[in-house]
């Protein structure tokens, strides 16, 4: 089969060497090389890049290995339409400017068909310059702020509105209407705040106070009493990274009991088996995945669960982005198969024809469906409740579509090639 | 709204912070003129080693912190003996080479700088190696103390009771035993001070493990309040470094100082505008006070008595 690019990078890349293969009189087999994977004909490259070590490894690690999972299993099946898969899986140890230099070599010198790459927005905001210069086909599979309407970038992941739309409307109708936020400083934190705002609105509540913590702050005694002063229905956490995971240790020492909603806490850094119960007693998060759901898929004999273990018997935890990473590498496979090419433009138009798959989030036979238009993906959402021993139980859970880029911004990649992210400032007052 | 309750107990947790996070920093730098920015990792192995002694070895929580604490201060001893001064690789070189492989590392603060940055950088690595990327943490004891509508950590109270011991242990240590005597001069002059036959190198290794000892046993009270990954000793960085610059050269009473001064402003500051606003008011302080008070409160201090001293003469 055909293995040629089209996109410009390809055409690009083909055309100087059909010219330099024509100037040095030896023509390979037409079509042989090109289609990237570097190493041939019968091998797919896939860049995966993962943080291993530095700030994000805790949460990285997981998202490495449950590819790695995802990657194996393919090859034992027969790989991709009979191609092995080969990886390119350097550490870039959280650093962002190790990340830009990495995918300029995966992408220049690996010639990878598709990059993962990234945990943070930050770091994913530092090399989609790069992304969009070459073309490339990306996978972003953190849950993040929302709002990323760009050609080249599927951002599988759940957003803002989802995690957040799942479990502040639950945590509306059991405790009542006045919200405080809390939430990291920066880029994540300020956008979903807004996120608490503009939903408050929507289910008729009231952020009530608002505070943003930097990201180096590891002493929470003085947000802990503004918290009281303000006396909430409940807390909305989006905390981020080591330093913010004290707080529950501290609040809960401190004999602070309100309930919190969260996006950020333990179905990424397992914080309910990190921390001593009842440091996260009563706490609410709005997730797509976590190692507990019970789904069929999930945790039954043989399930994800199981598989992961079985691969990685030392593994700490199956969080939330690992399940990302691994739903997503079976979509790629197929959108290939679809396309017949590992061509990035013709993949990207196959992932764009509507792909479902059967992720361990979703229950039942039900498929979750990575949305044409926005290269998001409409999630089977669950809220997910620790007790005082952190036994982590669902207690709702339904399908949220991702409604921002497709309704409100109205995003459509597929009739309009765009590299935009919207914020929720630019379309709600409340947000403003 | 300021609740004075709030705001005394918030004053108290920043000043055992601040106190804390800075007295084992403080004490290597003061006499050794070595900054140590291995210091916040010192911590990191004392609450680690705190930590696995509580969860792996089921120790009781006391008897946790003081391992950690006597972990660190040997592992202190360790990197004295072998970065600091020296003395390990020298003895080696005379034997292999028949000569001294380096220098000391006393009063030269880049080069103490870069060299314990590395050794910061290895030892967050070596940790993530060792035991990977997060530890399984034991809770925080003593519950909580409530009042009006409000409630507070009873350990944290605790705390800055410990961080008060601390500065008297020192103060103690420093003005009333010999190894004091001997510290003390031995800052003032090396020269004169081996001359008249004090030890100077022993001084400076019990100085190091000292302060190392102290850099555990905040790792060591911190352990069950902070999360326990590898590079957790950053958070306590900062403000040791603030404190050390606020202080000034005496170290007791710098210290001291310092901790009221920045716990104060940092507890009214974030009770009226928040985390945010008290971090941000910490380092305005700071480079308020390099500017008009370079050698810290002590400095000035110095400098006025000094200055009334000769007016008199």
């Amino acid at each position: 089969m055909s293995d040629r690019r089209v996109g410009r990078r390809g055409f690009l890349a083909s055309g100087s060497a059909a010219t330099l293969a024509a100037l040095a009189g030896c023509t390979g087999v037409p079509g042989s090389s090109g289609g990237g994977g570097g190493s041939g004909d019968d091998t797919i490259t896939l860049g995966i890049l993962e943080d291993r070590s530095g700030n994000f490894a805790l949460v990285g690690d997981p998202k490495h290995k449950a590819s790695l999972l995802a990657i194996e299993e393919i090859n034992q099946n027969g790989g991709i339409d009979g191609k092995q898969i080969e990886v390119f899986d350097p550490d870039p140890q959280s650093d962002n400017q190790r990340y830009q230099e990495l995918t300029r070599r995966a992408i220049q010198q690996e010639q990878v068909d598709a990059l993962w790459a990234g945990y943070s927005s930050a770091t994913r905001e530092a090399i989609r310059p790069i992304i969009d210069r070459e073309d490339q086909l990306y996978f972003y599979t953190t849950q993040y702020e929302g709002g990323v309407c760009d050609k080249n970038v599927f951002a599988v992941g759940p957003t803002a509105r989802q995690q957040l739309g799942s479990v502040l409307p639950y945590l509306r109708e059991e405790y009542g209407p006045e919200i405080y936020t809390i939430a990291a400083d920066y880029n994540f934190g300020q956008l979903s705040a807004d996120w608490v705002k503009v939903l408050a609105d929507e289910n008729d509540a009231e952020v009530i106070g608002e505070e943003f913590i930097p990201l180096s702050n590891s002493q929470f005694g003085s947000t802990i009493n503004r918290i009281q002063e303000a006396d909430p229905d409940f807390v909305m956490s989006m905390l981020v990274g080591a330093n913010h995971t004290s707080f529950y240790e501290q609040k809960a020492s401190a004999g602070l009991d309100v309930p919190i909603g969260t996006s950020t806490a333990m179905a990424q850094g397992y914080e309910h088996l990190r921390l001593d119960p009842p440091a996260m007693a009563n706490i609410y998060a709005g997730v797509n995945y976590m190692e507990e759901i019970p789904t069929e898929r999930n945790t039954s004999d043989g399930g994800f669960v199981d598989r992961y273990y079985e691969k990685f018997p030392d593994a700490p935890y199956l969080n939330e982005e690992a399940e990302n990473n691994y739903f997503s590498i079976y979509m790629y496979k197929a959108a290939v198969e679809q396309a017949g090419t590992t061509n990035q433009e013709e993949v990207k138009s196959a992932l764009e024809s509507g792909i479902t798959y059967g992720a361990p989030e979703a229950p039942g036979e039900e498929e979750i469906s990575l949305v044409p238009e926005t290269h998001h993906v409409d999630h089977h959402m669950w809220v997910m409740r620790a007790d005082e021993n952190h036994n982590v139980e669902a207690v709702d859970d339904r399908v949220i579509p991702e409604t921002f880029l497709k309704d409100t911004v109205g995003c459509d990649l597929t009739e309009e090639d765009e590299e935009t992210q919207y914020t929720p400032q630019d379309f709600y007052e409340e947000a403003g | 709204m300021i609740n004075g309750l709030n705001l005394l107990f918030q004053f108290l947790d920043s000043f055992a912070f601040v106190v804390l996070a800075a007295a084992g920093l403080a004490i290597i730098f003061g006499i050794m003129g070595v900054i140590n920015l291995a210091h916040g990792e010192f911590i990191m192995l004392g609450a680690y080693a705190t930590t696995l002694a509580s969860v792996r070895l089921g120790l009781p929580l006391v008897a946790a912190m003081l391992v950690g604490m006597v972990v660190t201060a040997l592992f202190g001893l360790l990197v004295e003996r072998v970065i600091i001064s020296g003395s390990i690789p020298n003895a080696i070189g005379q034997r292999v080479a028949g000569r001294d492989l380096m220098e000391p590392l006393y009063d030269r603060l880049a080069d103490s700088m870069v060299a314990t940055w590395g050794l910061s950088l290895i030892m967050v690595q070596g940790v993530r190696i060792t035991l990977g990327n997060s530890l399984d943490q034991i809770g925080t004891p003593l519950g909580e103390l409530a009042y009006g509508g409000f409630s507070y950590s009873m350990y944290r109270v605790v705390l800055s009771g410990v961080a008060l011991g601390v500065l008297v242990l020192a103060y103690l240590v420093f003005t009333r035993t010999e190894f004091g005597m001997r510290a003390r001069a031995t800052i003032q002059d090396e020269d004169t001070a081996r001359a008249l036959g004090v030890d100077t190198e022993r001084t400076y290794a019990a100085t190091f493990v000292i302060g190392s000892g102290l850099a555990g046993l905040t790792g060591a009270l911190y352990a069950p309040t902070v999360t326990m990954v590898p590079g957790l000793g950053g958070s306590f960085l900062v403000e040791a470094f603030v404190a050390v610059v606020v202080g000034g050269p005496s170290v007791v009473l710098g210290t001291a100082l310092a901790g009221g001064f920045l716990g104060g402003i940092n507890a009214l500051v974030s009770n009226l505008l928040g985390t945010t606003a008290g971090r941000i008011a910490l380092l305005v302080t700071a480079i308020v006070m390099i500017r008009f008070l370079p050698d810290g409160i002590t400095g000035f201090v110095e400098r006025v008595r000094a200055r009334r001293q000769e007016g008199g003469a």
